[in-house]
This record gives structure tokens, sequence and C-alpha cells, in this order.
């Protein structure tokens, strides 16, 4: 065995016959069929249900519990409190690692923000739990919350998204804003947001001594090992997490949460299997949210519409006791070219859980922002939105002066607009109605993401019978990572898919890197990549060096891999099926590796992103205001397509958690308590299918012979950016109204 | 969820005598219910299950011309039967634009009446509520009160009723009945719901131990059959309470209104119906002035609970307006692919 190791760019793809074919989902029947065991289906013997009590202050500590209630009430085995919560090897308040926050474990009586959980209480059944929760009733000395971007002390963080620096640019912003012949100076406001993924955080925690099996959704089951490794003083191999399937996660799976080592504890604290899931409500609080923002653009243009200044503030919001801040400028480095460009970011600290990635952190709330503004001074000179767009378009990462790897955005437009029917469109509000006397507006967007790689590695096998293994802890979050890896991994070994066993959803094997940053496809698809280059190599070592083989004498390079055959490159009339030269060879199986990373240099080259061009259709009525988004047309460019059915789901999935930014989503606080007031999916409004329009994703082709070896880029969130824009300046093209404070509501449209 | 008893009631007698056991209370759909015991708000000691109450499920043509809704008949099921929508179609209009499918298959029409407001800190077991601990206070009071009301409320309570169902029923003058210990009575559905007023404990006309057995709609109720819409406006396109609603109902002879029917939704804790709006119809041209004038008089004396809600007094004059000129317009042939919308109105 020998590992390979695949920079990005080094090795091409070969031709295969997986990649590239829009399969449906391998895992659908398993989910339409409820045979898919997701975390919270499992009940080992014994299982004891826990539940959590959460605190209803924002800020103080708890005084009380009503232990002898709770304990008094049949069913319930023990309550865990701080008091009696298993000793844990490190405080979850320290930090060591870039991805590492602070957890809420019951380590005192402090409380740093609402639904942070105060005690778990543990039961035969999930109802004597949760009733033994509710009758803990706790006490406390509360203190008033700092909610709200205007209630705290606003300073520079040290640091924005992941180790970027709060302030960047280049030119002088002041002078081009002076030199400007059209400017405009806006301040969009985006709310605090929560992921609500379908599935709770479930854990089901079994402890065999110092060994733990955690059945539970993780977006990065490593980074949970480690973690949880961390907490109790165990090596991360002594933990074993079982994650194949997870009901959407968005990035509040990426970190193991406070819940999710709760039920660990919980488990060692009765000797017994535990299973918490959190409830609805629970997870707004330690499961991460979208901070809201505060976002100030101004911008100028020249005569000819050409930007000469792009000034990009945000105001965010961290937590009272960790770091997380939304990086909302980043889209204003990359996208537009302009002389001068300032990029800040100031934050302030409120009695809130920690923000933290999600779905497009950064990108979603600056691009609403920014596209927002753009389509401003786009009207203020005159140009079509489009046009404009067009006339700013970045040949070069403006900031950076680097080229980029591949951008086909010229495409994107072109194409996007083209199917929307752009031409023709209007460049005064208001002046379109549907036979029903409904307000019509037509609005774009750019998408913009940054093509990001992790660490993966895979590992794979050959066998004489010619079939196949590929395996990996990679994560399926419901994006299709089951399906396409494992075409990915079909190619990779040069057989056809049904010749191929995959695995991957358990931690036991090779670490397939975190499933996030849109980066899961490069990452772990890289590694699978890599693996089956390991075997096709040693299999063409013993094929050309057999005389025998009718590939003898070809060389390693001279030969390619592709449906159970190696054939010769330069004549293909000469192959071999694998299973020939693995029994003249004596083989019974050959066995690989592959890792996969992000390579330095390219990364240092050239600036690598994926983009697209959304087009939005809405109506609203004029008089009361109720709008709807009716069409939606995202053309993107994002490197070698996989599955161009799985892509296009992704991008509708983006685009339509694009509607639920720019129309709906909104986590509503009471400033007085810090409390949520609708910590529940009927009052927190995501789209329903009839919000849903008409939809169309156009997979714009584009290649990228650097981004890394199999030439992909993300597709996984680069749908929303763009889209929130494209609508807010549709709703602006019905209307005149031009709503800067998201969600855009009827009652901003009354007039 | 507290341990409560539960009973299976097999007969109306039975079923009454069940509730009069202190902390009981009659389960229906649940669809409401549930939720409320899983939040903490309500937690009774005795639910006494009535879905298998025979003759409660009918939903039945009086001899009078008038209806009879049973009390247990589904949602779906009442909005979905072929002579009720066709000759009360803003209600099935109205039923249509509630919830989800999966609610309406098991909310019933009784327990429509009694579904709770939707005030958030009403939900919120650690905030002060006069309805849950009269006397406690209104967390709402002071707070972002977008779904607050603007007409009815006191310095006690500020919620609204979140029912799209009884809007049109209390448009169309229906009738509740209802069953209790000491015998049967009936009580309009205009005077159900109660005014939070000094006693927002006090939600309804039932006293203890009562259970709602029929809904009625009087024979005059299908005469509207031809002009009756309601409007709905709200959050997203479906699955939302209504921000603003309203039912609207016209007899229209020789180009002018002879009758004219108008309550509205979410803006008080009872359907809005005002009886001056409706007399400034009979008798004037259906016009947008007519309209107008009416949909003023419906909002007389409205007054939002603050900034938040402010909105809700024009966008309710608006929304009435709007219905009054749909109703007029003529009831659609069939049921709009969204109910009750501004996207749904042809």
């Amino acid at each position: 065995m020998s590992a390979t190791s695949v920079p990005g760019g080094a090795e091409r793809i070969r031709q295969g016959s997986s990649i590239g074919q829009p399969l449906t989902r391998r895992d659908g029947p398993l989910k339409v069929t409820g045979r898919a065991r997701f975390a919270a289906d499992h009940l080992p013997p014994g299982t004891l249900h826990a539940a959590l009590c959460v605190a209803r202050i924002a800020k103080g500590r708890v005084t009380g519990l009503d232990l002898a209630a709770a304990e008094a009430h049949p069913g319930v085995v023990a309550v865990m409190t701080p008091g009696n919560a298993p000793k844990l090897a490190r405080h979850p308040d320290q930090k060591d690692g870039p991805f590492v926050f602070r957890l809420d474990l019951l380590q005192d009586s402090a409380v740093r923000y609402a639904n942070q959980p105060v005690a778990v209480v543990i039961a035969e059944t999930l109802e004597a739990a949760t009733e033994g929760a509710r009758l803990l009733a706790p006490r406390y000395e509360a203190e008033s919350p700092r909610i709200g971007l205007d209630a705290g002390t606003v300073f520079t963080p040290p640091a924005i998204g992941v180790g970027e620096p709060p302030e960047e640019g280049r030119g002088d912003v002041e002078a081009g804003l002076g030199a400007a012949a059209r400017t405009v100076a806006a301040t969009y406001e985006t709310a605090a947001q929560y992921h609500n993924a379908m599935e709770p955080h479930a854990a089901v925690a079994v402890w065999d001594g110092d060994r733990l099996t955690l059945h539970t959704p993780s977006q990065g089951m490593a980074m949970a090992q480690g973690r949880l490794a961390g907490l109790f003083g165990i090596r991360p191999e002594d933990i074993h997490i079982e994650s194949p399937y997870l009901g959407g996660g968005f990035g509040s799976k990426g970190m193991v949460s406070g819940p999710q080592v709760l039920a660990c504890m919980a488990a060692r604290l009765v000797g017994r299997p535990v299973k918490l899931v959190a409830t609805r409500a629970q997870m707004y609080g330690p499961m991460g949210h979208r901070a809201p923002t505060r976002q100030t653009l101004r911008l100028g243009a020249d005569p000819d519409g050409k930007l000469t200044a792009l000034d990009h503030h945000t105001l965010t919001a961290s937590s009272a006791f960790d770091d997380f801040f939304e990086p909302s400028g980043g889209v204003s480095l990359t996208l537009y070219a302009s002389p001068a460009i300032a990029v800040r970011h100031e934050a302030v600290r409120l009695d809130t859980g920690t923000p933290l990635f999600m779905r497009a952190p950064g990108e979603a709330s600056g691009s609403v922002a920014l596209e927002s503004a753009v389509d401003e001074l786009a009207q203020a000179c005159g140009l079509d939105p489009l046009a404009f767009r067009l006339a700013n378009y970045a040949e070069v990462e403006p900031i950076s002066g680097r080229p980029f790897s591949s951008k086909a955005l010229r495409e994107c437009y072109r194409q996007g607009a083209e199917r929307f029917g752009w031409a023709g469109r209007p460049l005064q509000p208001r002046q379109m109605r549907d036979a029903d006397g409904l307000l019509v507006g037509w609005g774009m967007g750019t998408a913009t993401f940054p093509a990001l790689m992790f660490e993966g590695n895979a590992r794979a096998e050959l066998r004489a019978d010619g079939t196949g293994t590929v395996e990996l802890g990679a994560h399926d979050m419901g994006q299709g990572a089951w399906t396409a890896l494992a075409q990915i991994a079909a190619d990779g070994l040069g057989i056809p898919l049904e010749r191929l066993t995959f695995r991957m959803g358990a931690s036991n094997l090779p670490n397939a890197g975190i499933a996030g940053g849109s980066g899961h496809t490069a990452t772990a698809g890289g590694a699978i990549h890599a693996a089956g280059l390991d075997i096709i190599g040693q299999l063409a070592d013993l094929a050309t060096n057999d005389a025998a083989s009718p590939l003898y004498g070809a060389g390693n390079a001279g030969v390619e891999a592709r449906g159970g055959r190696l054939y010769r490159r330069d004549d293909e009339s000469r192959s071999e099926r694998f299973e020939e030269i693995l029994a003249r060879a004596g083989r019974a199986s050959l066995s690989g590796q592959g890792k996969a990373s992000a390579d330095p240099a390219a990364q240092k080259a050239y600036a690598m992103h994926a983009h697209g061009a959304v087009f939005a259709e809405v109506k609203v009525d004029p008089d009361l205001g109720q709008m709807r988004v009716t069409r939606l047309v995202g053309a993107f460019a994002a490197g070698r397509i996989i599955n161009p059915r799985l892509v296009t789901s992704q991008y509708y999935g983006g685009m339509i958690w694009g509607v639920s930014f720019a129309l709906h989503e909104h986590a509503a606080m009471d400033p007085r308590t810090g409390r949520f007031l609708n910590d529940n999916l009927a009052a927190y409004h995501v789209p329903v299918n009839a919000d849903t329009p008409a939809m169309e994703a156009i997979l714009v082709h584009e290649d990228d012979a650097v981004v890394n070896a199999l030439g992909v880029k993300g597709v996984g969130e680069i749908g929303i950016t763009g889209t929130t824009g494209a609508i807010a300046n549709a709703v602006w093209h019905a209307t005149g109204i031009r709503v800067r404070e998201f969600p855009i509501t009827l009652d901003k449209l009354l007039g | 969820m507290n341990l409560f008893e539960y009973t299976r009631a097999t007969s109306l007698g039975e079923a009454v005598a069940a509730a009069q056991k202190p902390g009981a209370a009659y389960l229906a759909g649940g669809t409401n219910l549930l939720d409320l015991m899983k939040g903490g708000i309500a937690a009774p000691a005795h639910l006494v299950d009535i879905t298998r109450l025979p003759g409660l499920s009918a939903i039945e043509r009086l001899p009078d011309g008038g209806t009879r809704i049973g009390a247990l008949v589904r949602n779906s099921d009442l909005a979905n039967d072929p002579d009720f929508a066709e000759t009360y179609p803003m209600v099935a209009e109205a039923l249509l634009s509630g919830a989800s499918a999966q609610l309406r298959n098991a909310a019933t029409a009784g327990g429509n009446l009694l579904q709770r407001t939707r005030c958030e800190y009403f939900y919120d077991p650690a905030s002060p509520c006069n309805k849950r601990a009269p006397g406690a206070g209104c967390a709402a009071i002071g707070a972002a009160t977008r779904i607050h009301a603007v007409q009815g409320w006191s310095e006690h309570c500020i919620a609204t009723n979140p029912s799209d169902f009884c809007v049109p029923l209390a448009a169309l003058s229906a009738i509740v009945e209802i069953a209790g210990p000491q015998g049967s009575r009936t009580v309009p559905l205009t005077a159900f719901h109660c005014l939070p007023g000094a006693q927002p404990e006090r939600e309804t006309a039932l006293g203890a131990g009562e259970l709602i057995t029929a809904l009625v709609l009087p024979p005059e109720a299908a005469a509207f059959a031809r002009n009756a819409r309601y409007l709905k406006v709200r959050d997203r396109t479906s699955y939302a309470f209504a921000v603003v609603s309203a039912a609207a109902a016209l007899t229209l002879d020789a180009g002018r209104i002879v009758e004219g029917r108008l309550a509205l939704g979410g803006i008080a804790l009872k359907p809005w119906r005002v009886a001056e709006a409706e007399a400034a119809l009979a008798g004037r041209r259906p016009t947008p002035e007519t309209y107008a004038a009416a949909a003023r008089l419906a909002l007389a004396g409205a007054e939002p609970t603050g900034a938040a809600n402010a909105f809700k007094v024009e966008l309710a004059r608006r929304v009435a307006a709007r219905a009054l000129a749909l109703a007029a317009a003529g009831t659609p042939a069939r049921m709009p692919a969204l109910p009750a919308s501004p996207f749904g109105l042809a």
C-alpha cells in the first residue's frame, strides 16, 4: 500500500462512465421507505431518555432548581446539574483551535443566553424526562440582557469568519467617492437567522468503559472526535461516531454542540445508553445561528458607470463569551472591479448563543447588501443592472490582483439573462403589471462563493473478481454525497458503479474532512480520486511489467482504466480486464490510499471562486403589499459537475433559501428578556411550496485545471448568494420602494 | 407532558359527565390543545376524547334551508363537501386558506372556535399573561406587537383570535349549539368569543363542562352564494395565520347591493363585524367608494397597540374594501388554487 497525494491540478481526471451522469440518489429508496436510520432512530437496549431544562433568562445565574419535584416524578432516573455532572478533563470554555467553540456543559450556575441548558433530566421515557425537566422550574437571579445591534459597545474584532482580517482594502475610497459622478450611500439590515435543519440535533450515547459510541448527525466526525476526546480525556480513536445520514446541517452540525455532549455526560452519569433529542425551540441558542448585520455601503461611479470606490462597513454581533464574526464584507473583495475598495467589520457582544457558520456565512448576508447597493447605483447612473455589472466585471480578483483559476461569470450573465428574458426590462420601477393588476418587477444579483478545500483521506480496494470498495468518513447532509462521491469512486477505480461497494458516514473510516464551506466534494472526492489513482498505478505496474499482458511495456503513464479494463492510451485495441491482471499476478486484491488537500502554491497564485447570475421576478399586490416570487433563473459556473441532477437540486435549495432570506427568515427576540418569540416552525417562517416559484438552474460549463484534481468547485452555498439581492431588487422594480431591512415584509410595501 | 387521565367518551351524556371533573378538557382534533400541553400552557388533569361520539360528524341541510355542521366535522371534509362549498363558498375558502392539509384533516369545526390566540407571550410560560394567570399582567403590551389587535383590546390583553373559519361564520350569523350539564342552548357566533375587557381569561361563552355540538348556518346565509369571498393577507403564501383577513358577502339586485355582510379577522380577539359598515352597503351601488365607506366604518375607532401594528388599521381597510370588490365581482366558478390569496383570485 502506498499513499498518493494529489495536489491541485497535478493529475487530470480519467474519463469514466459515472462522473457527469444525472443519477438519482442511491440512498433515496432507503429514505422514502423509512429504512435509512437517522441518529434518533437508534435505541440500544436499556436506553434512557434525556430532556434538557433550559434557561428562560438570557443573562444571570440559576439560584435554584426543584430537584425534589423532578426526582419524584415517576420514571425519572436522575437529574444532571452542575452539582453532579461528570467531571470533564478540560473546561469547555478552553479554546485550543480555530474550530473549537465554548460550550455550556453544566460547569456552573451562570446563564449566558436564553435556552442555555441548565440541567438534564434522564428518565425511562421521553415523557417522564420532559415533565421532569419542566418540574425543575429554575429560579434565577436575572440581569438585563444586551439584545440587538444597538445594545452593545462597538469594537473591531481581531479576526472575522475563520481568521480573516477585519479590515481589508486598497486604493483611496474617499478620493474615489469624491471623484465620482454618482454615489450611493445606504444601510442594510439583515436579521438573526437560525439553521432549522429538519432533523434536530440528536445524540444516542453508549459508553463501554472509556469507549464511547455516539449516533449523532455530524458534518465533521473527526473534529467531533477530537472535541469529545479532549472533554472526556480519552483517545479520539476510542470514540466511534455513526452519522450516515443527516436531515440537514447547514453549518449547525459542523462542530459538536453542547446538548450533544450533554447526552454523553448523561450516559456516563447513569451508566446506561442515553438518547437526547433537542426540541425545535432548544435549537435556538446552543447550536449557533447567523448573526444579525447592519451593513453600510458607499459606492461611487464615473459618468460611464464604472466604479470609482466601494466601501463596505459591517456591524455584526457575537456572543458575550465567544468569537464568531459574520464576514459579510468578503464579497466586496472579489466581485466587482474598483480602483478603491475598503471592507471593514465591527461588532458588539450580545447575550445570545454564539453565532456560527450558517449556509454561506458572510457571503449570504454580504451579498444582499452589495447586490442591493449595486442596483441602487446602476439606477442612479441610468444603467441597466446587468449592463452595470458587466461594466464593472472583475477580470482579476480586485484586491489581490490574482487571476481567477476560472471564471465563466460572463457566460452566466448571458445564459441567465437570455433564459429569463431580461432584455427589454424597463429601467424605471413600477412599470409592469400582470393581467390581474399585480405589480411585476425584475431584479438580478451576482452569485459568488469561494472554492474551498480541506484535507481529506480515503482508502480503496480492488479485488480479483473485478469488484472494488472505497471508504471514507464522508458526510451526507442531504446534498447527495452518497451518490456523487460513489460516482467519483467508481471512475477512480475504473469500474462500473454496480461493482463498487461504497462506505461512508462513520468515524472509523479515513478522515474525509468536514462537510462545510461547499468543499466536501472537492475534498472527499479528491481523496477518493487519489486512492483510485494509487490502485490503478499498482495495477498498471503489474500489467505493464508482465510479458503475458497485452499492456506489457506500455509504461505506467501510458494506460487508463475504465469499465473494469486497463487500456493503452495510444492503442485502444490493447487492453486487459482487471481480473486477468490480478489473477496472473496471483493477487487477491490491491489496496490503496488517497489524500487530498488544497495546493498552497495554486492558492497563492490564483483566486478561486464559483460564480453565478440570478434573475428574479416578483409580483406584489399594489394595495395590500403581499408579495410572491414568481420566477427564478439562476445560471451558475462551478467547475466540473459530478452529477447534474444533484447539483441542480443544490442550486434550487440555495435559491429557495434566498427567497427565505429575502422575504421570511427573522428570529424575533424580546429585547427585555432575550427570549425568542418565534422559536417554532409555525412562527419562524421559511418558504412553503406555495412560496416556491418556477425555478430554473442553468449549469454553465466551466473548465478549471487549477482548482483541484477533479476541477470541481462547491455548489452547496452559492445559490443563496445573488438570489436574495435579486429578489430585493425585483421588489424595488415592482414597487419603487427600496426596502433595506430584511426580511422584506408586506407592511414595508404599503406606502 | 404531564400525567393526565384519559376518557374516550361513547355518548354525549358520558362526555359531559366526564368533563365535570376538575381540570377536565375536551379533546377533538387536538391540533391546538396538544401543542399547548407540550408547551406547558395547558395542563388538563383529565382529557375527555370526544372524537368517537356518534352524531356529531354530519353536514345536514335543514328543512328551513339552513345547514347544521356537526362539531366533529373535519375542516377538510367540510371545505371539500361540494354542496357546502357551493352554498357557502367563503366558508370553504376560509377553511382551505388555514393551516396545512394535514392540520385541516385533523382539525374539527367545533375545535376551530376554541383555538387559542397565537400571541407569542401567551405561548411563553415565563412571560406574564392575564389569560394564563389573571392579574399577572400582559407582557405583550409594550413589545413589538405586530400580530396584535387594533380593535377591541384592553389594557389587560391585546391578543387576536387566529381563526379563519370564524370570520365568514360571523358574517353569516352562524349559531353555536352547545350541550352542557344543564342541557342544550344556542349562542350566536358573534357573541361566542369574548373581548378581553378586564377578564381576558374568559375567552368564550362556554360554561364549565359545556361542549360545542354543532354550528348552524341560518337559512338566509345561503342567499350570498353567488357573491361571497374570503381574502387573507399573510406573510407567506400558505401555512400562515392572517395578518388581516376579511369575509365579504353581498346580495345584488338591479345594480344595487341589497344586503352586505362584512367581517374582519386578525384585528381583534373575535371576528370583527360592524353593523354600521353593513348598513352602509345596503341599497348602494357596488362601487369602490361604497366599499371604502364600509371599510372605514368597519375600522371606526381602531387603534394600534404600538408602532409595530399601526399598519394594520389601513391594511384592514384595504382588505375589507378589496374583499367587497371581489365579492361583487362574483364567486369564482372553482375554488382558486391558492384560496383567499391575492395571488389566487381568478
